[in-house]
């Protein structure tokens, strides 16, 4: 069926939303990232089966709804039952029927399901309640974990494609106009403000221009990008033909890395679906605007995120950058003027041409307006999806929101910006998040992964992985990304095995200025970063770590030895763990670490419920 | 021709062309490892960076590859900042680093005042510093056999897959560009062997000296539309020959005349 005009539009927008409500309560299973490995399918396998064998008033199979991530991952996999906005967490698929027959037909609460705070204080019911949820502004992700991804039906019945109707009642100056004072900038780290680029395309004189949506998210621990585009992939589309009418484009790539399997499904999907409603295509929705949107798959190279490398990659080419002293939305894919947004980026812009820039400029700050998804990972108690407005403080985030450092433990430093941005300790906690801040204290925004580490993180140990990272990473292209991130990684490797000496650090921090000079792209440019972040707030680790060979944190290796204490209880629970026999012991009596044969893996120390294990 | 300041100079150059040029053109000295006039610019040696300013920019600088970056009116650049000076000798260390044993590196950094590196060297280290001039001649010619693969610090020059390029031709084009010298070929008899790769070598018909491969010829005869007797003779006895052919028409001519 193909939707010829507006008016048609909203007609089938209310015609899906009639037959919504037929079915009033609804069940809604989690298949976001986390929740599906935690195997959600066959929950949601065994809400459908159960349901349809059993005759409950008012609840049939159509009832049952799969999601995108509904954000607190921690806590998968997540079942909602709306419009109450009960909120049941950990379900298993033989928990099921219980559900069914206490919830759904009895309308009884099971506690056991319920969301408990940190140190299980209290029983949450709604999710709305959940502090988790309540400090949260949700924009890009406003139907992801709320709608089926996979059915076109579920997006246009929450008004869905009435922004693109909106927009193309507007010209192409005038959308350009609106998203300009909307203030939004570009979600996949670097800020360049949207409008702007936009406007850069339009004026360029050329036959064709390409609009290209950047889902290549390779940060470690980032799966923003990945939870809309598998949860809400219809608002990507839509946002891309927004963008396509602003700038005057028919052609557009949305390329997604190869390990998103499930995105590129929902988005293929999306596309196929759009296409038949006549909102991908030829003369889309009556209006004459001509777009049509083509998947394009990375091979997973962390580079390819980085613009030209994308553009060549998806021009079949060696994913390898060139130096952008003619930038691309000038001169992009096949030389043509290109528009590149994140997925996050257009998954905005229908809700800015909905309410108006006006109102979205006036969420977040003057600088950083609007609200920015993030995920956050490790030593947090709620690992998850958020978005919150800009402007609000670390400290809200990771306390508030993420519910602050599991098992007591303190807060040690909070890593923003992927591999390229930086770690931020306790005294910046207060800093507000935006694009601005972050980049003076010498983080960055990035795409928004957020991993959080507790005191048992070692810095120089961390500024390893992410140096390993990228050198793994690095194009190899030029020269002071390719050696120098390698020296600069061997370097660290040497600090974390006791072999460093006094002056690496000094060498450590010219090499890292002259990488920053030198390198091609940005992924070089900031490849110090991880480097000169920790070492900035964290100097002294660094210090301990080459002076006196030892790692504070009792993390490195080569620099620690597990000593049992008095506190020892004999219970013999860290013999077995120990992967070398190197302890011994009798039940209550203190037990022995062998030197000689300990590898200092740590599991003792790990095991140990009476703290009698001293790193030392 | 648009006027720009090198080093305090005000100086002519073309619009448009990359700043290399002109700067070298003034005569100075600026390094350079990936460039060569034959080929597209890369920019993956980074030694010819230069610092750039405008008047209107107010005392704004950047720093950007002078082979890659073009020629507008009104730009100041300056070669050899003290900071310059400092990325090329870090650079060069680099170099140094991995191709410890090349000669030009070792040339280059002796000219900056280097003659070790600060880091440790590379114990698998070789003489290729990926300055891609191999491959993008060989794009340039058209074969695309070669190219760059894997990534970061594993890259090497190879054909697909890392295994012997099958769209080898054997012209030897990659060989002579290598700054450093490290593509490596030899020619036994009628065989001559690169990128692991055997190809078979024609001889002149008349004096018998070995001329290009047989898969060069008939990449050229596709490409150039060349007949195969073209490929029959080597240079030298082409040209014997045409001078015989000349000398008979020369000759023809004054018999008509006479």
């Amino acid at each position: 069926m193909r939707i010829t005009s507006a008016e048609h539009l909203t007609q089938l927008q209310k015609e899906y939303q009639k037959e919504a409500a037929k079915f009033p309560r609804k069940i809604l299973v989690c298949l976001g990232p986390g929740c599906l490995a935690a195997g959600s399918d066959r929950i949601y396998d065994a809400f459908l089966n159960h349901i349809a064998q059993r005759n409950i008033k008012g609840i049939t199979v159509e009832a049952v709804k799969k999601t995108g991530c509904h954000g607190l991952c921690t806590q998968g996999p997540l079942v909602t039952i709306e419009p109450d906005g009960l909120f049941y967490t950990r379900i298993q698929a033989k928990g099921v029927p219980e559900i069914i027959e206490k919830t759904l037909e009895k309308n009884e609460v099971i506690t056991k399901l319920l969301y408990s705070t940190p140190g299980k204080s209290q029983k949450i019911e709604k999710w709305a309640d959940i502090p988790f949820y309540s400090h949260q502004m949700r924009i890009g992700l406003r139907n992801v974990g709320q709608i089926d991804p996979e059915n076109i039906k579920d997006y246009v019945a929450v008004g869905g494609y009435q922004a693109l109707a909106k927009a193309l009642t507007m010209t192409p100056e005038q959308v350009i106009s609106e998203v300009k004072t909307s203030g939004l900038r570009g979600r996949g780290g670097a800020g360049f403000p949207t409008g702007k680029k936009w406007e850069t395309c339009r004026k360029v004189d050329s036959d064709i221009r390409y609009v290209i949506c950047n889902g290549d998210e390779g940060d470690p621990g980032a799966f923003m990008d990945r939870c809309i585009m598998e949860g809400d992939p219809h608002s990507v589309l839509e946002g891309m033909i927004i963008c396509a009418h602003a700038v005057g484009s028919i052609s557009g790539y949305i390329y997604v890395r190869e390990e998103y399997p499930l995105a590129i499904l929902n988005l293929q999907k999306a596309i196929e679906a759009a296409r038949e409603f006549g909102l991908l295509g030829k003369n889309i929705l009556g209006s004459g605007l001509n777009f049509d949107i083509k998947i394009s798959r990375g091979g997973g190279a962390f580079v390819c995120g980085e613009s030209s490398a994308l553009m060549r990659s998806v021009a079949g080419e060696v994913g390898e950058p060139r130096a952008k002293y003619i930038r691309s939305v000038i001169k992009g894919l096949h030389d043509k003027p290109t528009v590149l947004n994140n997925v996050e980026s257009f998954a905005t812009v229908p809700v800015i041409i909905n309410e108006g820039g006006k109102k979205f400029a006036s969420i977040g700050t003057p600088r950083s307006t609007g609200t920015k998804a993030f995920s956050l990972a490790g030593k947090i108690n709620n690992t998850g999806l958020i978005e919150v407005p800009m402007g609000i403080s670390l400290r809200e985030i990771i306390f508030d929101i993420g519910g602050g450092i599991p098992d007591g433990r303190k807060f040690k430093a909070v890593q923003t910006g992927g591999p390229s941005g930086g770690c931020l300790p306790e005294s910046k906690l207060d800093l507000p998040v935006d694009f601005d801040s972050l980049t003076e204290a010498g983080s960055m925004m990035g795409s928004g992964g957020m991993i959080i580490m507790d005191d048992r993180t070692c810095m120089v140990d961390v500024a390893k992985y992410f140096l390993g990272f990228l050198v793994e990473e690095s194009c190899g292209k030029c020269v002071p990304c390719r050696e120098g991130l390698y020296q600069l990684h061997a370097l660290c490797v040497r600090i974390t095995e006791g072999k460093g000496e006094p002056g690496d650090l000094e060498l450590m921090e010219k090499l890292s200025k002259y990488i920053q000079l030198g390198s091609l792209c940005g992924l070089g440019q900031s490849g110090p970063n991880p480097f000169m972040s920790t070492l900035e707030h964290f100097r002294e680790e660094y210090e301990a770590h080459i002076n006196h060979k030892k790692c504070p944190a009792g993390v490195c290796r080569a620099l620690i030895k597990y000593e049992i204490i008095d506190a020892c209880t004999g219970c013999l629970a860290c013999i077995p763990v120990c992967p070398v026999g190197a302890i011994t012991g009798e039940k209550k009596k203190k037990h022995f670490i062998n030197q000689a044969i300990c590898d200092q893996c740590g599991s003792c120390y790990a095991v140990c419920q009476f703290d009698a294990i001293e790193v030392k | 021709m648009v006027t720009i300041t090198i080093n305090g100079k005000a100086v002519q150059a073309n619009e448009g062309e990359m700043l290399l040029a002109a700067i070298r053109r003034q005569g100075i000295d600026t390094p350079a490892l990936c460039h060569h006039d034959a080929i597209e610019p890369c920019g993956s040696c980074r030694l010819c960076m230069v610092e750039i300013t405008k008047k209107e920019w107010e005392g704004w600088t950047r720093s950007v590859t002078s082979c890659l970056y073009p020629v507008e009116p009104g730009l100041i650049v300056s070669t050899h900042t003290p900071q310059l000076l400092e990325l090329r000798k870090t650079i060069l260390e680099l170099y140094l680093a991995r191709s410890s044993q090349s000669e030009v590196i070792q040339k280059m950094a002796e000219d900056y005042g280097i003659t070790h590196s600060s880091f440790p060297v590379i114990p698998d280290g070789d003489d290729c510093i990926m300055c891609y001039a191999c491959t993008r001649i060989c794009e340039e010619l058209g074969c695309f056999a070669i190219s760059a693969v894997d990534r970061g610090h594993d890259k090497k020059v190879s054909g697909p897959l890392r295994q012997p390029p099958p769209d080898c031709i054997g012209c030897l084009s990659c060989a002579h560009i290598c700054p450093t010298g490290f593509i490596k070929w030899q020619d036994l008899d009628s065989t001559r062997t690169i990128w692991e790769r055997q190809f078979e070598l024609l001889s002149c018909r008349t004096c018998g000296k070995r001329t290009i491969t047989r898969d060069f010829a008939e990449y050229l005869m596709k490409k150039r539309n060349l007949p195969a007797a073209y490929f029959e003779l080597c240079d030298d006895c082409k040209r014997t020959e045409t001078a015989k052919t000349m000398g008979k028409i020369v000759v023809a001519a004054q018999e008509v005349l006479k």
